[in-house]
């Protein structure tokens, strides 16, 4: 059971028997007054969302959803298709479903796919991924701009912000929660 | 694991954020305000029914040092301030730290209407600039500022009143969903005359004991400050913190001793206005931040 100060972007929480999945988190507390818990999410079987505004005390149960490892294999129109690697059974997710993940999805790439009542209704990424920049200006010596990030590309498609002196062709990892660039790999 | 840009790629937001202290500091000189340190764990927060302390090892870490600057007041410090680290549980998001920057000024022989008028000259001067530019709206910092009553605030922004609001028990949701976005729009904003049963330490109104002479500044919708005329009454500060303990107890909150030496103090202590600003809030504000987390060196996730 979770209560309102476990509440975080991310957390999948059961409300009406159904699978939400908190999209936006803030924590409010007007002058001496008591501490608010802010949420935007997202109902993981509908799509639908909801906004909701919580109180101290307030308790949650974890949505059910089962995992499964499996392996991502390709992309397809709209659908994300993933292998169990010991019944070799294929899932396939809808791009909607798959919210900020389809972000990191490179071949082979091991996900927990969750599944609520047997149907495969999202996934969970490794916190960390490492991807190759494929696209990014080169950094200009000198440059006296003051900016201290430049966008780049990744072998995935994802766009975010990179220190100045990342690379094309360099390997970078990325915090999926937060979707931003963490590190360069070495080597 | 994160290298160490997250933390390199801060450097002009510290190095503006360490020019904003430098002139904080200088402005309060110049007022002839003596900048005071008093101890970060202390046995005893004052008990206020929403606001949790850190237990440190027997004692507590400060959610405020208001209790301690207050008895500086009382032992004859006219004009003090303290720019201090401060701790209150379970305080994370967007606009909040666990661990925050806190600057409190007290002042002898004044009252909150002098501490609007000089909280107005302190932020100028920390801004050093006619204006700002916050989440894609001008704020205009010439004076004097908006400034309106909690009265008028919830006739204006909801369709009820602040006391049925508090009868209601949902003073708190309209405020952060109603009120609060609206103020701070344009021109920075006092939000003034809270009920008193929102105001354990500050003055009731002589005029009207029904609210509390404390206000709230706010930014472009974010709270920065809050001031009030300080209680200076033993008995009646005794009787409300019993009563905010009693709510803490309901609450099944961490009890407090009470702050006994500060109770005592205060039947010395003169007639005074006392304010508590967010530094690393006014930061934001002033480096049009979009979350706390870019204008510290450390997040307690990072450390």
């Amino acid at each position: 059971m979770y209560t309102a100060a476990d509440l975080r972007k991310g957390l999948k929480i059961t409300i009406d028997n159904e699978p939400y999945i908190i999209t936006h988190f803030d924590f409010a507390k007007p002058g001496k007054g008591q501490a608010l818990y802010r949420t935007k999410m997202k109902n993981m079987i509908t799509g639908s969302t909801l906004d909701r505004t919580y109180r101290s005390g307030e308790t949650f149960e974890p949505a059910s959803l089962e995992d499964r490892v499996m392996q991502y294999l390709y992309k397809e129109d709209d659908h994300y298709c993933f292998m169990d690697n010991t019944t070799f059974e294929q899932i396939h997710i809808s791009e909607d479903a798959m919210g900020d993940a389809k972000n990191y999805l490179i071949d082979n790439l091991q996900v927990d796919v969750l599944l609520f009542r047997e149907k495969a209704i999202g996934v969970d990424v490794p916190n960390f991924v490492n991807l190759r920049v494929v696209q990014t200006d080169p950094w200009v010596k000198g440059d006296t701009s003051g900016s201290d990030s430049k966008p780049a590309t990744v072998e995935t498609g994802y766009v975010l912000r990179v220190p100045p002196f990342i690379e094309e062709g360099e390997l970078i990892t990325i915090d999926t929660r937060t979707g931003e660039y963490s590190t360069r790999v070495k080597g | 694991m994160p290298g160490s840009w997250p933390l390199a790629r801060r450097s002009q937001a510290l190095a503006q954020r360490g020019a904003i202290f430098t002139r904080v500091r200088m402005f309060f000189q110049e007022k002839g305000y003596l900048e005071v340190e008093t101890p970060f764990r202390i046995p005893a927060p004052a008990p206020e029914a929403q606001i949790d302390a850190i237990p440190s090892d027997g004692w507590f870490l400060q959610t405020s040092p208001e209790l301690c600057m207050k008895r500086l007041l009382a032992a004859g410090y006219p004009r003090i301030f303290q720019i201090c680290r401060c701790w209150r549980d379970g305080e994370r998001g967007t606009r909040h730290l666990s661990e925050f920057t806190m600057l409190e000024w007290y002042r002898a022989q004044a009252d909150y209407r002098v501490l609007m008028d000089e909280t107005e000259e302190m932020v100028r001067a920390a801004a050093a600039a006619d204006s700002i530019t916050y989440r894609g709206g001008k704020i205009d910092l010439s004076v004097p500022w908006e400034r309106i009553s909690v009265r008028d605030a919830f006739l204006r922004h909801t369709d009820t009143t602040a006391e049925a609001a508090l009868a209601a028990g949902n003073f708190d949701e309209l405020m952060v969903d109603k009120i609060e976005p609206m103020l701070g729009m344009g021109r920075p904003t006092f939000l003034y005359d809270y009920p008193a049963s929102c105001s354990a330490l500050a003055r009731l109104k002589a005029d009207d004991p029904t609210v509390a002479e404390r206000f709230e500044l706010y930014m472009g919708g974010l709270e920065i400050a809050n001031a009030f005329s300080e209680l200076i009454d033993p008995v009646e500060q005794r009787a409300r913190f019993e009563a905010e303990a009693a709510e803490r107890a309901r609450n099944d909150k961490r009890g407090y001793p009470m702050p006994e030496k500060f109770l005592a103090a205060l039947a010395e202590m003169p007639e005074a206005a006392g304010i508590a600003l967010g530094l690393d809030r006014m930061v934001m504000v002033l480096l049009d931040a979009q979350s706390i987390d870019e204008v510290v060196a450390f997040t307690t996730e990072e450390l």
